[in-house]
C-alpha cells in the first residue's frame, strides 16, 4: 500500500535519540513517562503498606515516610501527570489531527524531551541519595529554613522540567495557529486539539511563575535572603500565592488533556456526532481562564482575608460550570447512541464516573465552611486523586488503547483490555473512596501513624491499592506483547473519523502520502452504519 | 524546513513562537513584580528610603544606552528585510556594543553598592541617610526608625530583578553576535530578515523590561 517507509522503520539508538519526528518524540516520552509512573507508583504502594497499621512499622521512621510521600507527589505531578497526555498523545496526534507534516518546531520538540529527562533524572537522583521531606508543595518557611533535605536540588529539577512543559505548550500553540491543513478551520478542529490548545495556554502562562517561585525558594535557602522568612521581613503567604497561581491551573494541565481524550472516544464508540461541539470547545477555554482565578481556595486557612476567601470560593464554584457542560455533553452524546463497550470506551466511562465524584467533592471543598473542617485531611487527598488519577490516568490509559493501533499498527487483545479497565476501576474506588470517609472523620493527611479507629478503612484502601497495581501492570504486559504480532491493525480499526485515521498505521514519516484537504465537519458519525462497522472492527481485532 | 509549506508559514510560525516565548518571560518577571508590589505596598517608607540609595542618574544614562541599542536593533531588522547584509551586520554589532556598555555601567553600579554594604546577606548594613539629599525633611524618618529587614527586602528584589535582567542581556548579546556572524557568512536562506526580526523581538522585550524596572526601583521617591 505504501511506497514510503513508516516512522518506525529505523531501529538504531541514534535514530531515536536524534529524531525530530513528533511521533517518535511522543514514543520517547511514553517510555520515560511509563518509567516514572511505576517509580511513583512503587512509592505509593510502600506508603499504603505503611498505613495498613496505625503504628509505623514498615519504614521505621517518620522521616523516611515524609521523604516517600514527597517523592510520590513530585514524581507523579511533575514527571507523570503534567506531561503524560500532552507529551505522549498530544505530540503524537496533534500534527496528524490537523493535517500537518510535523509540529512547527521539531527540534525544539526533541529538546523538550531532553530537558524533561534532565529534570527527571535529577528527580531520581534525589530519590536515591537523600530525598526531600517538604511535600511536593515545598511550603515555606519549612522548606527554606528548617528542612535539612535536598530542597534546592528538587527545586532545580522542577525548574528544569518546567521548561520542557513551556516548550511543548509553545510548540502546540504555534502549530495549531500556523500548520492546519486547507479546510481545517478553527471550528473543524477535533476537540482533542481544542483541549490541548487550552492546556498549552495554561502551560505557557503558569509554568514561568512556578519557575520563578522555586528559584526564590532555592535562593532563600542558599543565601537566607528573607523573601519568605518573617524574621528577615518576608512573608510565607507570598510563597503560597505564587505557588498556587501555577499549581492550581496545573490541575487543569492534568485534566484538560484527559477531557480531550474522552471527547474523541465517546463519539466514536457511541457512533454519534458529539453533542454540543462548540460548547465543549468553549468550555475548555473557559476552564483554562477560570483556572487562573481560583488559586486562593488552597489558602482558606492560611490567614488570608475572609473576603478574599469568599471571592475565591465563588469563583471556584464557577469552574464547575464548564466542567459540568462537558460531562453533560458526553452523556448526551451516548444517549440513543449505539454504545460499543470496547476497552477505550470502558476507560472513558470510568473517567466520567470518577471525574464526576471528584468534581462534586471539589464543590464541597470550594465551600469555605466545609473546607475548614476537612482541610489537610484525607478528604482532600481522595478528592484530588479522584480528579487527577481517576481523571487523567483513566483518560491516559483509554487514549493509549484507542490510538495503540494507530501508533504501532498492532491490535491488543480486547478481552485483556476490558479486564484491565474493570480492575483499575474497582481497585481505584476501593483505594480512594474510603479516604473520603477517613478525611471526613478527621484523619489528617501526611501522617505516619494514626488512631486505631481508622484502621479498617485504611486496610480497605491498601487492599484497593494492590488491586489497582495489578490493573496498571496488566496493560504494560499485554501492550508490549502485542508488539510481537505483525502490523495488521489497518488504518482505521474503530471506523473513526478524524484525519489521523486516514493515514496508514503506523503512519509514514511525513504523516500523509498526499496532504489532506478537509471538507467535512468533525465527528461525522452515522448511527445507521454502526453494526457493519463494529463487525469490521472486531474482525480487525481478532486478526 | 520540511515541515513548512512555504517561507510565509515559516515566518509566521517563528514570529508567533517568539511572541509566545516573550509571554512566558512576562510571566516570569511578573512573579517578581508581584512580590515587589506586595512588599512595597506593605512597607512604603522602607522601600522609598532604600530606593534613595540607588543612583538614579546612572540608571537614567543606562536607560538611554539601552534605548539606543533598541534603535540600532530596529535599524538592523530594517536592513535585513531590505537585503543589505553589510548594513545589517553593522547595526547588529552596534546593538552589541551598546548592550555591553549597559552591562558595564550596571557592573560599576553593583560595585558601588557592594562598597556600601548594600548586598543582602550577613554583611548588609542599613546605610545612614546621605546618598541623596532627599532624606531630610521627609516625614523625618531616620534610618533608625526603619525596619532593617524590610529595608533589605528592597535590595533583595533590586538585585534579583536587575540581575535577572542582566542575565537576559548577556543571552541577548550572545545571540545577536551569533546572528551577526550568520548574516555575514550568508548562512540564512535569503537575507535572514525573519531571523533578525525574531531576535529583535527578544531584544526589544529585554529593553521594555528595563523601562519598567527603572521607575519601579530608582524613581519611587525622587522629588524635584
Amino acid at each position: 500500500m505504501s511506497n514510503e517507509e513508516d516512522y518506525l522503520q529505523e531501529y538504531t539508538l541514534r535514530s531515536w535519540l536524534l529524531t525530530t519526528d513528533h511521533k517518535r518524540v511522543g514514543l520517547l516520552y511514553m517510555a520515560s513517562i511509563t518509567l516514572f509512573f511505576f517509580v511513583g507508583g512503587a512509592a505509593a504502594t510502600v506508603m499504603r503498606l505503611e498505613l495498613m497499621t496505625p503504628k509505623g512499622d514498615v519504614l521505621g521512621s517518620p522521616d523516611a515516610y515524609n521523604r516517600l510521600f514527597t517523592m510520590h507527589g513530585v514524581i507523579m505531578i511533575f514527571f507523570f501527570l503534567v506531561p503524560s497526555i500532552p507529551a505522549v498523545l498530544g505530540n503524537f496526534l496533534l500534527p496528524l489531527m490537523i493535517g500537518a507534516r510535523d509540529l512547527a518546531f521539531p527540534k525544539l520538540n526533541l529538546l523538550s524531551w531532553y530537558v524533561y529527562m534532565t529534570g527527571g533524572l535529577i528527580g531520581i537522583w534525589i530519590l536515591l541519595f537523600g530525598g526531600v521531606d517538604t511535600g511536593w508543595t515545598f511550603y515555606t518557611p519549612f522548606s527554606t529554613m528548617f528542612s535539612n533535605t535536598m530542597v534546592v536540588t528538587a527545586a532545580l529539577a522542577v525548574f528544569i522540567t518546567g521548561f520542557s512543559s513551556i516548550l511543548t505548550g509553545l510548540n502546540f500553540i504555534v502549530t495549531v495557529h500556523t500548520m492546519r491543513a486547507p479546510g481545517m478551520t478553527w471550528f473543524r478542529l477535533p476537540l482533542f486539539v481544542w483541549s490541548h490548545y487550552a492546556t498549552s495556554l495554561v502551560m505557557v502562562l503558569g509554568t514561568p511563575v512556578l519557575a520563578i517561585t522555586v528559584m526564590l525558594v532555592a535562593l532563600e535557602r542558599l543565601f537566607h535572603i528573607g523573601i519568605f522568612d518573617p524574621k528577615l521581613g518576608g512573608d510565607p503567604i507570598l510563597f503560597q500565592h505564587l505557588f498556587w497561581f501555577y499549581s492550581h491551573p496545573a490541575v487543569y494541565i492534568m485534566v484538560l488533556p484527559g477531557m480531550a481524550v474522552i471527547s474523541e472516544i465517546v463519539p466514536c464508540f457511541s457512533r454519534r456526532p458529539i453533542f454540543g461541539y462548540r460548547f465543549i470547545a468553549g468550555s475548555s477555554m473557559a476552564i483554562a481562564i477560570f483556572g487562573f482565578l481560583v488559586w486562593g481556595h488552597h489558602m482558606f486557612v492560611s490567614g488570608q482575608s475572609m473576603y478574599a476567601g469568599m471571592v475565591f470560593s465563588i469563583i471556584s464554584f464557577l469552574v464547575a460550570i464548564p466542567s459540568a457542560i462537558k460531562v453533560f455533553n458526553w452523556t448526551t452524546t451516548m444517549y440513543k447512541g449505539a454504545v460499543w463497550l470496547d476497552t477505550p470506551m470502558l476507560y472513558a466511562l470510568g473517567f466520567i464516573g470518577l471525574f464526576t465524584i471528584g468534581g462534586l467533592t471539589g464543590l464541597m471543598l470550594a465551600s469555605l465552611g466545609v473546607d475548614v473542617h476537612v482541610h489537610d485531611t484525607y478528604f482532600v487527598v481522595a478528592h484530588f486523586h479522584y480528579i487527577m488519577v481517576g481523571g487523567a490516568v483513566m483518560a491516559y490509559l483509554g487514549g493509549i488503547h484507542f490510538w495503540w493501533p494507530k501508533m504501532t499498527g498492532r491490535m491488543y487483545p480486547e478481552i485483556w483490555g476490558k479486564l484491565s479497565a474493570l480492575i483499575v476501576f474497582v481497585g481505584f474506588n476501593l483505594t480512594f473512596f474510603p479516604q473520603f470517609i477517613l478525611g471526613y472523620l478527621g484523619m489528617p493527611r501526611r501522617y505516619y501513624e494514626y488512631s486505631p479507629e481508622f484502621q479498617v478503612l485504611n486496610v480497605m484502601s491498601t487492599a484497593g491499592a494492590s488491586i489497582l497495581a495489578v490493573g496498571y501492570v496488566m496493560p504494560l504486559v499485554y501492550l508490549l506483547l502485542s508488539l510481537r504480532q505483525p502490523a495488521y491493525a489497518g488504518p482505521n480499526p474503530w471506523g473513526a473519523t478524524g484525519l489521523e485515521w486516514q493515514t496508514d498505521s503506523p503512519p509514514p514519516v511525513h504523516n500523509f502520502h498526499d496532504m489532506p484537504v478537509v471538507t467535512a465537519e468533525p465527528y461525522d458519525y452515522s448511527p445507521e452504519a454502526f453494526q457493519e462497522e463494529h463487525d469490521h472492527a472486531v474482525s480487525h481485532a481478532s486478526r | 524546513m520540511p515541515q513548512f509549506d512555504d517561507v510565509h508559514q515559516q515566518a509566521y510560525s517563528s514570529t508567533l513562537g517568539m511572541w509566545l516565548f516573550l509571554v512566558t518571560e512576562v510571566m516570569f518577571f511578573g512573579g517578581l513584580i508581584a512580590a515587589y508590589t506586595v512588599y512595597r505596598a506593605r512597607w512604603p517608607e522602607e522601600f522609598a528610603a532604600a530606593s534613595r540609595h540607588l543612583l538614579w542618574p546612572v540608571g537614567f544614562v543606562n536607560t538611554i544606552v539601552l534605548l539606543g541599542s533598541s534603535l540600532a536593533m530596529a535599524l538592523a531588522v530594517r536592513a535585513a528585510h531590505l537585503g543589505r547584509d553589510r548594513e545589517t551586520v553593522r547595526w547588529l554589532v552596534a546593538t552589541m556594543v551598546l548592550g555591553t556598555a549597559f552591562l558595564g555601567i550596571k557592573a560599576t553600579e553593583y560595585y558601588i553598592d557592594y562598597r556600601e554594604n548594600l548586598i543582602p546577606g550577613a554583611s548588609f548594613r542599613v546605610p545612614a541617610e546621605g546618598h541623596g539629599e532627599a532624606g531630610a525633611g521627609h516625614g523625618g524618618e531616620t534610618a533608625a526608625s526603619l525596619d532593617p529587614g524590610h529595608f533589605q527586602m528592597f535590595f533583595v528584589l533590586y538585585f534579583f530583578m536587575t540581575g535577572l535582567h542582566a542575565f537576559h542581556m548577556i543571552v541577548g548579546i550572545t545571540l545577536v553576535g551569533i546572528f551577526a556572524y550568520l548574516v555575514r557568512t550568508k548562512w540564512f536562506s535569503g537575507h535572514g530578515g525573519t531571523q533578525v526580526e525574531v531576535i529583535g523581538l527578544y531584544w526589544h522585550f529585554v529593553d521594555v523590561v528595563w523601562v519598567f524596572l527603572y521607575p519601579l526601583l530608582y524613581l519611587i521617591d525622587i522629588r524635584p
